[in-house]
């Protein structure tokens, strides 16, 4: 029962997430929405038994990509003037 | 208006189309056939604690070697088109790092990196396996490059680790033919004694190398990234 409402917490926590990350004017915060998303993505996935595909999303969806997303956007800034 | 309108109209349609599926959803109770088998004759047949580093390194060796070829081919683009001229990584311009962030990964970098060779050498024991312990380990590296980014990567090295692995890889796997049941089969080295460090045959060898691979090619998409950031 407690792991059902966590969960649910959590999946509600992933859409505004998701909503601010699509949303936001700023796109440094919509990046580091995107990776909350994903760091909230990884909890959701230890309750629900998966602890391999847990660690793989935390360590590439929400490090990784999101440090590749800063060094597209600081490159595209600097083509850009 | 009209655009989001559309947007909602599909947002319906969608949901009109899950219903069924959500509606008609409760949670299986016992596992499917192969589900079972593999549950069942998994720990004898391939001799490995952890389940899921049986399916994907025994049973579904040949698709984890297509996932790291296709992981070889996005770090081989990346770098194809983000090409570093010699000499021009020493005339950037550099942010100073602030000094809390450059001690706190002259500690943590070489736990980071000793935590993800202990993920791909115990895939077979504990949860996580070569994928999850190479992306720890190319996460270590961020930290470092993101401490200090003056610091030279070796793109030999790299390059080196990444072909080495790969090589030895399909080897293991032709070796398996050769030798024992068939491709990537891991009864090529004895089963061991179930859930010690030197069991479930090859699947430790090959998710070292697994390991090793997907860690310097990750490393590699960053470094090339990170030393591309100054030019135009």
């Amino acid at each position: 029962m407690i792991n059902l409402i966590i969960a649910i917490v959590i999946g509600v926590l992933i859409l505004i997430m998701a909503i601010i990350a699509v949303h936001h004017k700023n796109i440094v915060v919509g990046i580091i929405a995107a990776g909350v998303v994903s760091l909230f993505a990884s909890i959701l996935y230890l309750l629900l038994a998966a602890p391999d595909v847990a660690m793989t999303e935390a360590a590439i969806g929400s490090g990784l990509s999101t440090v590749i997303f800063f060094y597209v956007l600081n490159k595209i800034k600097r083509q850009n003037g | 208006m009209v655009k989001n309108s559309l947007i909602f109209i599909v947002l319906i349609g969608f949901a009109v189309l899950l219903a069924d599926l959500f509606v008609g959803f409760n949670g299986n109770t016992d596992l499917n056939t192969l589900a079972n088998h593999y549950a069942v004759s998994g720990p004898e047949e391939v001799g490995s604690a952890n389940l899921v580093t049986a399916v994907v390194v025994t049973y579904r060796g040949l698709d984890t070697l297509g996932e790291v070829t296709i992981l070889f081919l996005a770090a081989a683009i990346v770098s194809f088109l983000l090409k570093v001229e010699a000499g021009a990584s020493r005339n950037r311009k550099l942010r100073s790092t602030s000094e809390i962030l450059d001690t706190a990964s002259k500690i943590l970098v070489p736990v980071i990196f000793l935590f993800g060779i202990y993920v791909f050498i115990n895939g077979h024991l504990s949860p996580g396996g070569g994928f999850q312990g190479g992306a720890i380990i190319a996460s270590g590296l961020v930290l470092m490059l993101l401490a200090q980014p003056a610091k030279e990567v070796g793109h030999k090295l790299i390059t080196l680790v990444e072909s080495i692995s790969g090589i030895s890889f399909v080897l293991i796997g032709v070796a398996g033919v050769l030798f024992a049941a068939g491709f990537l089969d891991n009864k090529l080295l004895s089963l061991g004694k179930f859930g010690t460090i030197f069991s479930a045959g090859v699947i430790p060898v090959i998710y070292i190398f697994v390991g090793l691979k997907v860690g310097a090619e990750l490393s590699g998409i960053i470094t090339n990234l990170q030393e591309n950031q100054n030019e135009a």
